[in-house]
């Protein structure tokens, strides 16, 4: 039901803006890249209630939301590249702040997984974790400030998109896209949580039967 | 006063180790010599002094990795985390006295790696020197706390340069933006990220050390 | 001093142990037996405070108060027997620090060695000297875990002869040569 509800908002918001594909592919970049603030926020909010209220579930929760943040940091990156080429006609800019920040980002929660995979699964496993995502977001305005300040000793001119002046029915489709990535997260990121939920119901019912 | 005797007693613990081993210094060293020399044919002749300057950041966040996967091998390998968790001091002393000795080990590595600098490149300003202090304290206080964080997994310090290298890059910013521009801006980043992370650190190496 | 109710540890979704209840106070002593892989370890670091349980309630002395000996000594290889204790013996603030280390070190036999680093020394001297470590602060809760490991004769008695003096303490041990400590124990965990 969630997902004819998405795909319809899906195909529905971006041919109702008549700009070109340019623009269009706006409106998936930056929805998905709010949202993948918003997964790795979600993951470090659940990370330090694990390591503050010791909440059983926080772990797997966190865990699961920076998994879909990778998801999404990783459309970001292609969309991203996308728009590069499409406007600038290159596949990498060094100068978009936000496709830096989100390779930085991506280097960093692929850490995230290594660090996850190298640690048996446990109680230490979960407070490393919880303290990494939590570096993660701490990362995340310290590095977007170090890449805008970093425009002035390796671009002599600073970049600046134009996306400001948007009309009113852009903001609408921008609004409903960005709710329907949200939607998208929480739906998927339900999906996986209770799919691993699932998976470890049933490794414990076969321990019980061994 | 207790704080900084366990402390005082913890970096004495692994400046006194270094001291027996002789492996991390001469290795740092070493290293970054190297580093430095392989940097000279790297950059083509007529090139800015930035990008020399660009190199050294490089040579030095590369310098202090070597130091900081080693940090916790002496730990590591005996299961010592156990016994340092035991005593009754606050734990973020044992990540507290590590910093401490993995920033002598650094110190020591750029004593020798700066005046090199100077002598095959260009000279240094006072605000690199500074910048590379301030550096030093960020790198190990980040470095010492994934160092541990690596040392717990299976991987060991395999992953140590996949945890730590995205958490340098504001470091390497903000250390060539000091050395490449005028004015404090990135002294003042400098610090900013030293006072996040060296909080955060402290304030985190409870969970890492030990699982209860 | 321990007071474990309906104790439980797993590891991911296996199963070490279940329901253990323990009641130690000054002056008792748990003996803890059972094959190898059985879960002995574990148990014993949950008790030190080392590793989390996995369900139940636990009641511990202060960390500080407890003594934990593993596998292997948990000393530096690096440095001396006498830094190796003056270390610990600063940070469990051990007052007369010196009188302390040298009298643990002419006890069990290796102040001759004082200065010279652990790493040349054999597994049994290594043994010794982990024991000096986890009493140089007179715990109040002394965990040992197969102590008897690699002693020869007279380490093993002088071990004994610890073991027997719990007017101020309480003793976890595990291990493998149960009638070697069987007359002390006052409670007994079997593992299967
Ligand atoms: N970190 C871990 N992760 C997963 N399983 C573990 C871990 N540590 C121990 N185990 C398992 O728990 C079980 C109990 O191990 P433990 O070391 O407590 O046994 P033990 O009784 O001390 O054995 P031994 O007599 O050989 O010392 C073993 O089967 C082991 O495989
Ligand atoms: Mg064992």
């Amino acid at each position: 039901m969630f997902a004819i509800a998405i795909v319809s908002v899906f195909f529905w918001a971006p041919s109702d803006a008549d700009q070109g594909l340019s623009q269009r592919i706006f409106y998936f970049h930056v929805p998905i890249a709010l949202t993948g603030y918003a997964c790795f926020g979600w993951g470090a909010w659940k990370a330090l209630r694990h390591l503050w209220k010791d909440d059983p579930n926080a772990d797997l929760e966190s865990y699961v939301a920076i998994h879909q943040g990778v998801i999404f940091g990783s459309l970001t990156l292609i969309t991203g590249s996308i728009w590069a080429k499409i406007s600038w006609g290159v596949w990498w800019v060094w100068s978009d702040d936000q496709l830096v920040l989100f390779l930085v980002l991506f280097l960093f929660y692929c850490a995230y997984f290594m660090l996850r995979y190298s640690v048996d699964p446990g109680p230490q496993r979960a407070n490393l974790s919880a303290v990494y995502a939590l570096f993660g977001v701490v990362l995340i305005p310290v590095s977007f400030l170090a890449i805008r300040l970093s425009h002035s000793f390796i671009h002599p001119v600073v970049f600046t998109r134009s996306g400001a002046q948007m009309t009113g029915t852009m903001l609408t489709t921008f609004c409903i896209c960005l709710a329907a990535m949200l939607v998208l997260f929480v739906t998927l990121y339900q999906l996986e949580l209770a799919g691993k939920r699932l998976d470890t119901r049933i490794r414990e019912l076969k321990e019980l039967l061994t | 006063m207790r704080y900084l005797s366990d402390v005082a007693a913890l970096t004495r613990k692994d400046l006194l180790l270094e001291l027996r081993a002789k492996e991390t210094i001469p290795a740092m060293l070493l290293f970054v010599l190297s580093a430095l020399t392989i940097f000279h044919f790297a950059i083509p002749r007529g090139s800015s002094d930035v990008a020399a300057l660009g190199l050294l950041w490089v040579a030095i966040v590369f310098t202090s990795l070597l130091g900081l996967t080693r940090a916790f091998v002496p730990e590591r390998e005996q299961g010592l985390m156990d016994a340092l968790v035991l005593a009754p001091c606050d734990r973020s002393t044992i990540w507290l006295g590590k910093t401490i000795a993995v920033i002598a080990f650094l110190g020591i590595a750029e004593v020798v790696a700066l005046p090199a600098f100077t002598l095959f490149f260009s000279g240094l300003t006072l605000k690199t020197v500074a910048a590379v202090a301030l550096a030093d304290i960020g790198i190990a206080a980040v470095g010492t706390l994934t160092g541990a964080m690596a040392v717990a997994g299976r991987a060991r310090e395999l992953i140590q340069p996949l945890l730590f290298l995205p958490l340098s890059i504001p470091v390497i910013v903000g250390g060539i933006g000091a050395s490449a521009t005028a004015g404090p801006k990135f002294l003042l980043f400098l610090a900013l990220y030293d006072t996040v992370f060296v909080l955060l650190s402290w304030a985190a190496f409870d969970f890492v050390a030990a699982e209860a | 001093m321990v007071r474990a109710r309906n104790l439980s540890k797993r590891f991911d979704t296996r199963r070490i142990f279940d329901k253990v209840d323990i009641d130690l106070d000054v002056g008792g002593f748990l003996l803890v037996t059972g094959p190898n892989g059985s879960g002995k370890t574990t148990l014993l670091r949950v008790l030190a405070g080392l590793a989390a349980p996995t369900g139940g309630e636990l009641e511990l002395p202060v960390r500080g108060e407890i003594g934990y000996l593993g596998h292997e000594p948990l000393v530096y290889k690096q440095l001396t027997p006498h830094e190796n204790l003056t270390l610990f013996a600063r940070l469990y603030r051990v007052p007369d620090r010196e009188q302390r280390i040298r009298s643990l070190l002419e006890r069990f036999a290796l102040w001759d060695v004082r200065d010279k680093e652990v790493a040349t020394f054999s597994r049994g001297m290594q043994q010794r000297l982990g024991l000096g470590r986890v009493l140089l602060h007179e715990p109040k809760l002394l965990i040992l875990d197969e102590p008897f490991n690699a002693l020869d004769t007279a380490g093993a008695a002088l071990l004994d002869e610890e073991l027997a003096t719990r007017s101020a303490r309480a003793v976890v041990v595990a291990t493998h040569d149960p009638e070697r400590v069987e007359g002390l124990a006052t409670e007994r965990l079997g593992f299967a």
